[in-house]
Formats: C-alpha cells, sequence, structure tokens
C-alpha cells in the first residue's frame, strides 16, 4: 500500500514537472483507464463523425466541393486510425473498443446526432464543429499522455484546416444568393446550440473534470473551453453578417468576455441517451459496415495466411 | 471547335466523374477503416481527373463553359462514360471486380495517351498515369485476396465477374470517334489495348484462382450517350443542388 502510494506521489511529481508519461512507464490504473476511456470516445467519435457529412459528398453542389469534403472525411478516418493506436498503447485492443462502439456500449461525441439536411450543415459543421473540437484538441496536444499528445498535434493541423473549409463555406453562401444566407442562417441558428454543448456540462457538474485536471490530462475546464469558443466565434459571425441564435448575448466590458444564454441541457442529456435524430441510425450505419466487411476481412486474413504458409514452404523446400 | 475531340475528352472525363462518385459512395461505409481511406483516395484520384479533363471539355466550348457547368447541367444523353462506371457498387467484391476490369483498361489506355498529338491530354495523362498504376495494382491485388480467401469470398467475387462480364466489351468496340482520334494521334488504339487486357485479365484471375466468363454478348452504347436506367439516379443525386440555384456560386 505504502509503495503503491509512494509510485501515485511519484507519478503525480513527474506530470506536475510537466513531463509526458510514455506508455512503459508506471502509471495508476485510473489514469490508464481514465485515458483509454477518453482517447476511443474520441477514436469513435472520428469514425461515426465520418457519416453526417459523407452523407453530403455525392451532393456536393461543385467539383471543387466534392473534392475537399471526400478528403476532409477520410482525414476523419486517418484521425480515428491514429487515435485507436493511441488507445492500444495503453494496453487496449482496437477490437474490443469497436466492438463496444458497434453494441452501443462506448459513448461518441453526441453532436453526430445531429442530422445534417442541407449544404450549408457542410458549412456550420467545419466552422462550428471543427471550431469547438479544436479549442479542445489544442490544449489536448500539452496532454500529459505522450502518445495522444503526438496524435493530436497532427490531428489539429488538419482540423484547422478543415475549419477554414467550413467556414470559406459558409462565406459563400452569407455572401451568396438570399436563398443561400438564408441556408447559412438555417444552419447557424441549428448548429450553434450543440457546439457550444460539445465542451460538456458545466464544471460543477463535471464528475471526472478535477482528477482529470490534477494528472493534466485536461489543462482547461469545460466552461473555460466554451467562453474561448464563443468569444473566437461571434466576431466571425458578425464578419459574415449572420445573426447567432442567442437574444442574451452580450459583450461584457467588465469580464471582456461575451455573456451568453442558458443552455438547454435537457436536450443534451438527451441526445446523449438516444433521442437525437440520429443516433439510431449512426450506429446503424457503423454495424452494416461492420456486418457486411466481415467476410472481406476473413477473405483478407484467409489469404494472409494462405500466403505465409507458402512462404514458409518455400524456406523449408530451399 | 472539334466535335470528336470534345466527344473524346468528355467520355475521358465522364469516366472518371461517374466512377469517383460511384466510389465516394463508398466513403464511411467500407469493410475496414484503412480500406475506407484506400477507396476514397482512388476516388479523390478520379475526380481530380475529372476536374482536369472536364475543364478542358469547357475550354474547348468557349465562353459560358466551366467544369461545374459541364459535370451539372448535361442530362443522361450527354454523358458519355461506359455503362460499367454507372451500375450500382454491389458489396465489396462486385465494386473491386469493377475496379479490376476498368484500371486494367485504364491502364494501358493512359499509358497509350502518353504519347497523344493532343498536348493537353498528354499531360494530363502524365500525371494520372502514377495514379492510374497504383489503382491498377490495388484492385489485382484484392481481386487475387478474394478469389483465394475463403470459400465464400470467392463464391462472391467469381458471381460479380460472371455478372459484370457482359459490361467490359464496351471498352474496346470502337467507333467513329475512336477511330478519327486515333488517325489524329490524339487517341488510343482500342484494339491493341483489347489484346493487352485479355492478357493481363489471364493473368490475375489465373492467380486468384477465379475462371474467366465465356465469350458472350456485350452491352454498348454509354460512349454514345445511350444508358441504362442507372445514370439518371446518379445525376440526379450529383446535380440537384445546382440546378435548384443555377444563378448561385458554391
Amino acid at each position: 500500500m505504502t509503495k503503491e502510494m509512494n509510485l501515485e506521489d511519484r507519478f503525480q511529481d513527474y506530470v506536475d514537472g510537466e513531463n509526458k508519461v510514455e506508455p512503459k512507464h508506471w502509471m495508476p490504473e485510473k489514469y490508464r483507464k481514465t485515458l483509454i476511456r477518453q482517447i476511443s470516445q474520441h477514436a469513435h467519435s472520428e469514425v461515426v463523425g465520418m457519416l453526417p457529412e459523407a452523407n453530403w459528398i455525392t451532393r456536393a453542389p461543385s467539383l471543387r466541393r466534392k473534392i475537399a469534403l471526400l478528403a476532409k472525411v477520410q482525414d476523419e478516418a486517418g484521425h480515428g486510425l491514429y487515435l485507436y493506436s493511441a488507445a492500444e498503447t495503453l494496453g487496449a485492443d482496437r477490437q474490443d473498443l469497436v466492438a463496444d462502439l458497434l453494441s452501443g456500449k462506448a459513448k461518441y461525441s453526441s453532436i453526430f446526432n445531429y442530422p445534417t439536411p442541407t449544404w450549408a450543415d457542410m458549412g456550420a459543421i467545419g466552422w462550428l464543429v471543427d471550431g469547438a473540437a479544436i479549442a479542445n484538441q489544442v490544449m489536448l496536444c500539452r496532454t500529459s499522455y505522450g502518445p495522444y499528445a503526438r496524435a493530436m498535434v497532427r490531428i489539429c493541423k488538419e482540423e484547422s484546416f478543415h475549419q477554414r473549409q467550413g467556414y470559406e463555406i459558409t462565406m459563400t453562401l452569407a455572401k451568396g444568393t438570399p436563398a443561400q444566407k438564408k441556408l447559412a442562417q438555417d444552419a447557424l441558428n441549428r448548429w450553434w446550440w450543440p457546439s457550444i454543448m460539445m465542451f460538456g456540462p458545466s464544471d460543477d457538474n463535471s464528475p471526472n473534470s478535477a482528477q482529470s485536471m490534477k494528472w493534466k490530462i485536461k489543462r482547461k475546464s469545460n466552461d473555460e473551453l466554451r467562453q474561448e469558443f464563443i468569444d473566437k466565434t461571434v466576431p466571425q459571425a458578425e464578419y459574415l453578417g449572420l445573426t447567432i441564435p442567442d437574444p442574451d448575448l452580450k459583450w461584457n466590458e467588465e469580464t471582456g468576455h461575451y455573456n451568453y444564454g442558458e443552455i438547454n441541457w435537457e436536450e443534451f442529456y438527451n441526445v446523449i441517451k438516444g433521442n437525437g435524430k440520429c443516433n439510431k441510425q449512426r450506429l446503424e450505419a457503423r454495424n452494416k459496415a461492420h456486418d457486411e466487411g466481415a467476410w472481406v476481412r476473413e477473405a483478407a486474413n484467409a489469404y494472409a495466411e494462405k500466403q505465409a504458409d507458402r512462404k514458409k514452404n518455400e524456406t523449408h523446400a530451399a | 471547335m472539334n466535335k470528336e475531340l470534345l466527344e473524346y475528352t468528355l467520355r475521358l472525363g465522364d469516366n472518371a466523374l461517374i466512377l469517383g462518385q460511384r466510389l465516394a459512395e463508398w466513403c464511411g461505409h467500407g469493410p475496414i477503416l484503412e480500406q475506407d481511406i484506400a477507396l476514397s483516395n482512388i476516388a479523390l484520384d478520379h475526380l481530380g481527373q475529372a476536374r482536369m479533363l472536364l475543364n478542358y471539355a469547357a475550354e474547348q466550348q468557349g465562353e459560358g463553359f466551366t467544369e461545374d457547368k459541364v459535370a451539372f447541367f448535361r442530362d443522361v444523353f450527354e454523358y458519355h462514360n461506359i455503362l460499367l462506371l454507372e451500375l450500382e457498387n454491389g458489396d465489396w467484391g462486385k465494386t473491386i471486380c469493377r475496379q479490376f476490369l476498368f484500371d486494367t483498361f485504364n491502364y494501358f489506355l493512359y499509358t497509350d495517351l502518353l504519347q497523344s498529338k493532343d498536348e493537353t491530354i498528354k499531360s494530363i495523362a502524365q500525371k494520372a498515369i502514377k495514379e492510374i498504376s497504383y489503382h491498377a495494382q490495388w484492385s489485382a491485388e484484392w481481386l487475387i485476396r478474394l478469389g483465394d480467401g475463403t470459400e465464400e469470398s470467392h463464391t462472391r467475387v467469381q458471381n460479380s465477374l460472371n455478372e459484370l462480364w457482359e459490361w467490359s466489351g464496351e471498352m474496346f468496340t470502337p467507333d467513329a470517334i475512336d477511330e478519327a482520334m486515333l488517325e489524329a494521334g490524339i487517341g488510343a488504339d482500342l484494339n491493341s489495348i483489347k489484346e493487352r487486357w485479355h492478357a493481363k485479365v489471364d493473368q490475375i484471375l489465373a492467380m486468384a484462382k477465379l475462371e474467366k466468363p465465356a465469350e458472350q454478348w456485350m452491352q454498348s452504347g454509354g460512349k454514345q450517350g445511350d444508358h441504362t436506367e442507372y445514370l439518371g439516379f446518379v445525376l440526379a443525386e450529383m446535380q440537384h443542388i445546382p440546378r435548384m440555384h443555377p444563378e448561385a456560386n458554391w
């Protein structure tokens, strides 16, 4: 017991000294578990997050937009891969993690349970959803677990590009025909609140936050990150001539931040519980791809085994 | 304006666009994340080639034409892709089969187009050939893996091969436009490509332990604008937003 506590203290000192924890280092079991949960949820979010946007690739309104969107969704698949690999450095198995996603046991970011009914949603997702994700991910570039921090550095570069792309789609619509401008405003109306909910519940209702902050997995609170995002995004909306759907949004000279209205946490918890418009479709789509791909994965494995046997026989013959 | 060159350019561009569009349907739904990424890459290559070719088609038509106008404001009978590429994706095995039949053809076609006397087509071929060589290698490897994988994968991919075979002949059936382009030193000799294609296909099918379907009636018409029922749906999905807002920029 004493030895264990001693190790925990030493771990805390190590983290407090701004050192990175690496896969082979000793770490508290709860640190490991928290990270596996967080990184795998993040990986699942990338993979499920492909769906609401992949939905628009075949309908993108220009060839340039079609290519950019396909490349973006492909980047998300790549982020999923890095993150599953980062989780595997902690001893998790990718197949088990995916099985938990498919069974509904593991969570992914609730934002992807909202639908993308119009092209303008491709702009709003890039601008707002990726924007909110980046606020969180920039912080994670300095997270205490080395492989996660390094994966984040790479992911952040691509995410900033996606965000600019989303803002540019929204700008083209906002400066376009009256019908296009209406599409952009409608998408902002639908994505604003879900985006600011992405940071999670307020600090006083976020049970795991304190320990994660202590271990420097997290470095800023949910409310701090949310405020940063709002402060950055309001002028961007003003520049586009679009209106953020919050009548209480107001610059506060004293604090140097925007005040914002009450968040509807009931909606947030409802979508997490499975009552979003797309919860079922998203999970069904992942399960369908997995089930219909089973014979392909089996064939690839069978062929690889045959090839290995053939190689072995050749070596024996020689 | 050289009408034959324009139609030849559209044939090349429409093949790339319609196949890219079909492959993009797989994004997010592939059997393995790594292969989802690979197939998206291939779709991106085709769409990139489509942009260059349709932009060239727009230039040939003069003022007021753009790659997007060419892609989004033509109807079914004005599209010149081969029929094979507009068929539905089916399962992974059918998609691989279609890729293999077409990629092998496309590899020989673009190899010959490297010698094209049309400078634009030649330079597009120079850029595309690296991508197309990779596509041909990738789909041949997958065909072998599935053909020589499990009993189920073998049966599935053999059935897909049998089903798709009647759509493969159109690639090698020259018409007046192909002949005019060959004579002008712009296009490729489809009879020569046909021979090289059969030799390569025989070799890969043997490695994949798959049987080559018997000689049979071959479908044709896509190149001339005579399509299956599938293309209308592909275009409806692809074109509806720009057509709803014809005055808009995106």
